[in-house]
């Protein structure tokens, strides 16, 4: 990997760089938090542990509740008007929600992946250094390093590299998931939400998309939400099973799969419901 | 209970469920709207481009005992026919029967000067016969519009006379021709632009060096030069007025023309269709490209063009910025609520406000109070002429940006809403603030919905008249808005526009009836102006669309 690269904006929390080859095991930790929609609850006392440099799933039917905490992980959800949360989510020792952290300084550290591919109107080129441009980085040799490193992370370096200054639409469903991907990762985050990555996608760029996965965990602290529970057991290390707004239960992967202590787990994951 | 069942399903089918009578309502109601769209234009382009198209010249000879509408005329009339008109009162025989309807024909007979009036009537039952005069001639003149004329020589200025029946006779009109063109724009440029500069230095030292001695050298200085330039103005005149024309109108009176007074020349029953097409081309050019004679019934209209342009090429810098800010405002940072939507009402209903409102706004608003205001300050000298304290270009324009600001805040709002959400989170998660969201990522991609509303408020401003009539439209503006003297964009001054010319010419004109092809196609110009304006606001449009394409898969 090339060296780092150097953060041009202050950075409120602290850049720990982690030395150990296990990682925190509490690196993102949600603490008894609860989350309304206006008068509607849709989490409820929610406490779990994410482990850095692995991957975590969450899985669940659907309304579970398992996407708004994931998008309360780099409070996402603040655009949306009458919401209101209690608890706390900590990150790498410190609140999301402590006041002196600029929810913007929070957003250039987790990265995030949505359901339906977004690419910007914009060249390849421009879609992957948007990161960096946002941050005030405009210098060519840094952004050119950053394009390479990026889509070759992603998987997708072959396939554009000779023609990044085309239009990011022109690119395929798959290709233009993996150009998110490759913004997501662009300004190297600590963290990478992924909110259904896969839903819109054909079997080979799903495959692409999960090998992609297993990749940037070395790297990366991925959390990926799912339906598709083949694809929990394929690249999750931990899965999360949410129903109704409530953690049901969360273990190992292995162990989730085949050994549930919850009977509801069972019942989902063998398909008797959602 | 069966039967019942598959009888109404069947009455269904065959009238509401294929929904035949709609489409064919809803293809009437199409039909109709392109059927007065096209009658709109056909009836503009049909009374507009004849008035281009060179006629043939009639003499007219009329039956024994009518009474000639031109004095001293005799039995013949000679003109161009203009159209036909019925009258109310039949033609009766003998018995008392009706035998045809009386129509009335309508004779440009031009030589105004002569005949007092362009127009003559006449009943189709007085007249005897036509022909066709091969060697009249229809000249164009600086003052009295047209003349139709027989040459008799033309009195070169060295005293010699050459015959209208010599050969050389065409060539040296001709020739005389080209050269008072020459030595008129000569004349226009000295008097408009070299003694214009003058003047306008004088009067800024007259104000501004409040009669101290080097203001006073200075203003001796330029008026010997002002003298010079008007000696030499002068002396061209006179040139001008040497040389003229000998001819004969068809009634038999002996006129001069001055050769300087002479526009253009032609023999109508001598040309081809070639020849004519040419001379409708030129006709065509010269109507864009003059500035306007006799009381704006002659001439071109290019300074009302040019005006209409300037105008809603401001109108649009005012209005964008404007209106994409508040829109950006009230769709991205307000709190949606009862304010906003109040807020929203509001803009809606001011797009429904008469615009004469704006206009009285305008003049009270911008004219009197900016415009005072910036006189005091920045014009003190020159008051009591006021410089922005009256109707301009830069008054007018901005009071047609606040009546087209509703349409393009309505549209840009449109187009802030239709950006997908994913593009707004996309930006966000990216660590991009709101501002650098809005920037970078929402207003490219709603630039083409910006400039729809745009083109519907140009659309809209573009023709309006009501408003500027009180914050600087005038007939006869003697300097366009941009030209050559320092500093290049005159804001303040007033201006000429095409909707204010049709206004002026079909309701003011002294001769009504000679206004009236004009009025046609100045109307036809209006048309093309504001189609010509929106198509270059679509084919950018277009362009961006395909750039900022937001189509996922």
């Amino acid at each position: 990997m090339p060296p780092v690269l150097s953060k041009p904006t202050e950075q409120p929390m602290e850049t720990t760089v982690n030395t150990t080859t296990e990682g925190r095991p509490d690196f993102i930790s949600i603490r008894d938090f609860s989350f309304f929609y206006g008068k509607k609850q849709a989490l409820f006392d929610i406490s779990l542990d994410i482990p850095e440099r692995q991957v975590t799933a969450f899985i669940g039917p659907s309304g579970c509740g398992k996407s708004t905490l994931l998008r309360n992980l780099n409070r996402m959800n603040d655009l949306i008007d009458g919401i209101r949360h209690s608890g706390d989510i900590v990150v790498n020792g410190r609140s999301i929600y402590d006041p002196h952290i600029e929810v913007i300084s929070l957003r250039k550290r987790v990265g995030m992946v949505f359901q339906k591919s977004n690419p910007f109107p914009k060249s390849i080129y421009e879609n992957v250094v948007y990161p960096l441009r946002v941050s005030g980085q405009n210098k060519k040799s840094v952004l050119d390093e950053t394009v390479e490193r990026s889509l070759q992370g992603a998987a997708l370096w072959d396939e554009v590299k000779d023609r990044l200054h085309e239009s990011g639409l022109s690119l395929s469903g798959g290709q233009m998931q993996r150009l998110c991907i490759a913004r997501a990762i662009a300004n190297r985050p600590e963290i990478l939400l992924m909110d259904e990555p896969c839903s819109a996608l054909d079997p080979i760029a799903t495959v692409k998309v999960e090998e992609l996965i297993r990749e940037l965990k070395q790297e990366f602290t991925i959390v990926i939400v799912t339906h598709n529970m083949q694809q929990a057991t394929r690249c999750s290390d931990r899965t999360a099973f949410f129903y109704l707004g409530k953690l049901v239960e969360f273990d190992e992967t292995p162990k989730i799969f085949s050994n549930p202590a919850q009977k509801q787990t069972e019942d989902y994951i063998t398909g008797r419901f959602g | 209970m069966r039967d019942s069942d598959t009888k109404d399903l069947e009455l269904t089918r065959t009238l509401a469920a294929p929904g035949e009578p709609f489409v064919w309502l809803t293809a009437m109601g199409l039909a109709l709207g392109l059927i007065m769209v096209v009658g709109l234009l056909g009836v503009i382009v049909a009374n507009g481009l004849p008035v281009f198209w060179p006629s043939k010249i009639v003499e007219v000879h009329l039956k024994p005992g009518v009474k000639n509408p031109l004095p001293n005329s005799g039995d013949t009339l000679t003109g161009e026919l203009v159209q036909t008109r019925e009258k109310r009162i039949p033609v009766l025989s003998a018995t008392g029967d009706k035998i045809e309807d009386q129509t009335e024909i309508q004779i440009f007979v031009g030589n105004k000067d002569v005949n007092g009036s362009g127009f003559a009537f006449l009943n189709n039952t007085d007249i005897a016969s036509l022909s066709e005069p091969r060697g009249i001639y229809r000249l164009e003149r600086m003052e009295y519009g047209i003349a139709f004329a027989y040459p008799k020589s033309l009195q070169l200025a060295d005293g010699t006379s050459v015959p209208a029946n010599s050969p050389a006779f065409t060539q040296t009109l001709a020739r005389l021709d080209a050269e008072s063109a020459a030595r008129r724009s000569e004349i226009e440029k000295i008097e408009k632009h070299d003694i214009g500069a003058i003047n306008s230095r004088i009067t800024q030292l007259r104000a501004k060096g409040k009669g101290s001695p080097e203001s006073l050298k200075e203003i001796a200085a330029l008026d010997a030069d002002y003298q010079l330039l008007a000696a030499k103005a002068r002396e061209l005149r006179a040139i001008q007025a040497a040389a003229a024309l000998i001819y004969t109108t068809p009634n038999g009176i002996e006129r001069r023309l001055p050769v300087g007074e002479l526009v253009a020349f032609n023999l109508p029953n001598t040309l081809d269709f070639t020849q004519k097409l040419g001379l409708f081309f030129h006709n065509i050019w010269n109507f864009l490209s003059l500035d306007p004679r006799e009381a704006n019934t002659e001439g071109g209209i290019f300074p009302a063009i040019f005006g209409t342009f300037v105008m809603t090429l401001l109108m649009s810098l005012a209005v964008v910025p404007f209106g994409v800010v508040a829109a950006i405002y009230l769709r991205e940072y307000a709190r949606q609520g009862l304010a906003v939507r109040a807020v929203r009402i509001a803009v809606n209903n001011l797009a429904g406000v008469p615009s004469i409102v704006f206009g009285v706004f305008g003049l009270g608003f911008f004219v009197y109070f900016v415009g005072a205001s910036i006189d005091s300050t920045f014009f003190g000298e020159y008051l009591p002429t006021p410089t922005f304290g009256t109707g301009g270009i830069l008054w007018a324009a901005a009071t047609l940006a606040l009546m087209t600001v509703p349409v393009v805040i309505v549209a840009t709002e449109e187009a802030l809403a239709a950006v997908p959400r994913g593009m707004r989170e996309g930006s966000l998660s990216c660590g991009a603030s709101k501002w650098q969201t809005i920037q970078r990522i929402i207003l490219p991609a709603s630039l083409p919905g910006i400039l729809t509303g745009l083109i519907l408020a140009m659309a809209r401003g573009a023709g309006e008249v009501a408003p500027l009539m009180l914050v600087g439209v005038v007939k006869l503006a003697p300097s366009l808005p941009i030209d050559g003297a320092f500093p290049f964009v005159h804001l303040e001054r007033k201006f000429m526009h095409l909707g204010f010319h049709i206004y002026d010419l079909g309701f003011q004109s002294p001769d009504s009836e000679a206004a009236k092809p004009m009025v046609f196609a100045t109307t036809l110009l209006l048309i093309l102006l504001v189609v010509v304006l929106n198509l270059a606001a679509i084919l950018i449009r277009e362009k961006l669309r395909k750039r900022y394409a937001t189509g996922a898969f």
